[in-house]
């Protein structure tokens, strides 16, 4: 396997390009090893900061007892859980069960691997030196970057559903398959939405989408906001956060798909939804805020993409925290409205749109004119789409037994 | 290093299809095939066929599967067969013929071919010539060449979902409407 060959198995880090030997590997296992460590502390602070924070929220204290600020709570909290007794019930399917947790928890670590967390945008393509060897911040650069994580989010939809099956009790059956339907559903408009970034940016790998964005040309306002709005109500529901959290409804459900769940295994499914917040907001900042981009205000070079990148993390976990406080959760068929009947068409006619603009370019016609052409087209097709819905509401209300039997 | 990737993945692959046919829960028999399917797309990765790979993940594990499951689990067919009655008579010896003749069929071909017989492998593909070719080769064939077939495929997927949404949605006739009606 020479990796001068195009793109190779790794994906088209600069690291590889002299071929592989030992330094390339170790520091290939360096960079697995130190993500990793950073999701795992990630994590652990991410549950103390959104605790305490919606404490703040709801005008009480929050955990402050263990460590300063009680900034150990999670840490107490995980070894706490580590020590209690592993339940498995009885009616559960055993090899299943124990498989779910892990089917949730690898995705999540995963998808971090694509993201671009540092390195010089400024003028470079975000290469640092590291020992001496040129290479991304990032575990792996793949050829097909973004379909990766939507693949791994694909394959987490898995960890929720089966969890919920082989637990065999009801509540947690309803709740995964409500779960799984809320995720398969979302991921479509997450794809869709995904493909005006993919658009503009002309490749799937993660540092080239970054490198396009570099100096200012970030992809919120070179796709015009609205790619980056469903993207983001999209991952919301995604990750079954608040105000899409239906998935532990404990009003309906007692607890969720977990209900059964105890012990280790427990607090791998905790786990795995933290760091799916973490690395989704990851790889929002990667696709519309430009990543590691950003006017260098540091005298090291490498230092200023790494503190851009976690600024704008920051930004949406206290974003992701804030509708949690904020916002009550929708009901099942108002989500299902809200992915079915308008993000999925609003993204496709967005993105017919964009390709509209680019094609006028292209072709020298006005522009502005393609523009409003399209959007005329989006509202009669709209237009259509609200006299069907009216029409089936009607025909329901005429008919209540003649849905799904 | 191919060979040794090559070698664990039909592994997988294998092992993952005899599950599929073997295992008694319908559950497991899907999950056998999301492992089939995974080895898979390490396979077509060693082929440096990176797009295909993250489809098969996407479409076949991601999307596919999901909805056997989901069949599977709101059917609630989820229990053990009895596997002991033919469920239709002479189905399983039809189905030996079918699978006997189709080896047959493959073990013709291999024979047949050059390959087998240690001479040149003949590349059905395209040369990997530029550093995104993958996605642009695959775009490029999709939407000049075969567009039609493309364009035939997707009506026809929009049909069947259509006739899926009308077949699962049972219509009253106007008759029952008003029956409803007085009976309320």
């Amino acid at each position: 396997m020479t990796a001068a060959l195009g793109p190779s198995v790794f994906g088209l880090d600069p690291l590889y390009i002299g071929g592989v030997g030992w330094a390339e590997v170790l520091i290939t296992l360096l960079k697995v090893g130190v993500a990793f460590a950073v999701l795992l502390v990630a994590v652990m602070l991410m549950i103390w900061f959104e605790r305490k924070l919606i404490s703040d929220m709801q005008n009480r204290i929050g955990p402050n007892l263990a460590g300063p600020f009680g900034i150990f709570q999670t840490l107490a909290d995980g070894i706490k859980l580590f020590f209690k007794e592993d339940l498995i019930p009885e009616q559960s399917d055993r090899l299943v069960f124990k498989l779910a947790p892990y089917l949730s928890l690898v995705p999540a670590f995963l998808v971090f691997a694509v993201v671009p967390v540092g390195g010089d945008f400024n003028g470079g393509d975000g290469r640092v030196s590291l020992f001496g060897h040129e290479t991304f911040l990032q575990v792996s650069d793949p050829p097909v970057g973004i379909l990766l994580v939507l693949a791994m989010s694909s394959v987490a939809v898995y960890g929720v559903m089966l969890a919920g099956w082989s637990s065999g009790s009801k509540y947690p059956l309803l709740a995964s398959v409500r779960a799984s339907a809320q995720m398969v559903s979302y991921e479509a408009a997450l794809g869709l939405s995904l493909a005006a970034v993919l658009l503009k940016s002309g490749s799937l790998s993660t540092n080239q989408i970054v490198f396009e964005q570099s100096v200012w040309n970030w992809n919120l306002w070179v796709t015009w906001v609205v790619p980056m709005v469903i993207f983001l109500i999209a991952a919301t529901a995604e990750l079954n956060r608040p105000p899409f959290d239906l998935v532990e409804a404990e009003q309906e459900l007692v607890g969720g798909f977990h209900t059964e769940y105890s012990s280790i295994r427990f607090a791998l499914f905790y786990l795995a939804e933290f760091m799916n917040t973490i690395t989704m907001s990851a790889i929002v900042v990667t696709l519309f805020l430009g990543g590691p981009n950003g006017p260098d205000f540091t005298t090291v070079g490498w230092l200023s993409g790494l503190l851009w990148f976690f600024i704008k993390l920051m930004l949406f976990l206290f974003a992701f925290v804030w509708l949690r406080a904020t916002l009550p959760r929708f009901r099942y068929d108002q989500l299902m409205d809200l992915g079915w009947k308008l993000l999925i068409p609003l993204s496709l006619g967005w993105l017919l749109v964009l390709a509209s603009y680019d094609v006028a370019g292209d072709r020298g016609w006005n522009r502005a004119a393609a523009v409003i052409v399209m959007l005329a087209i989006m509202a009669a097709l709209a237009g259509l789409l609200a006299l069907a819905l009216r029409a089936a509401r009607q025909r329901r209300e005429l008919d209540p037994q003649g849905g799904f039997a | 290093m191919e060979t040794a990737v090559f070698i664990v993945c039909a592994v997988i692959v294998l092992a993952g299809a005899l599950g599929v046919v073997l295992a008694r829960n319908p559950v497991h028999a899907a999950l056998s095939l999301v492992g089939t399917l995974f080895g898979m797309a390490v396979l077509f990765l060693n082929l440096e066929a990176h797009f295909l790979a993250a489809v098969q993940i996407i479409v076949y594990a991601g999307a596919i599967v999901v909805l056997f499951l989901f069949v599977i689990m709101l059917l609630g067919v989820d229990r053990l067969e009895d596997l002991s009655v033919e469920p239709i008579t002479g189905q399983r010896t039809l189905a030996a013929l079918v699978g006997l003749g189709t080896f047959g069929l493959a073990v013709a071909f291999i024979l047949s071919s050059d390959i087998g017989a240690g001479g040149h492998i003949q590349v059905l593909t395209l040369d990997i010539t530029d550093q995104y070719s993958n996605l642009r080769q695959i775009a490029d064939v999709l939407f000049t060449d075969y567009v039609y077939a493309f364009e035939a495929t997707a009506a026809l997927l929009t049909i069947s979902v259509v006739g899926a949404v009308v077949m699962s949605r049972r219509m009253a006739r106007k008759d029952e409407v008003q029956e409803t009606q007085v009976d309320d």
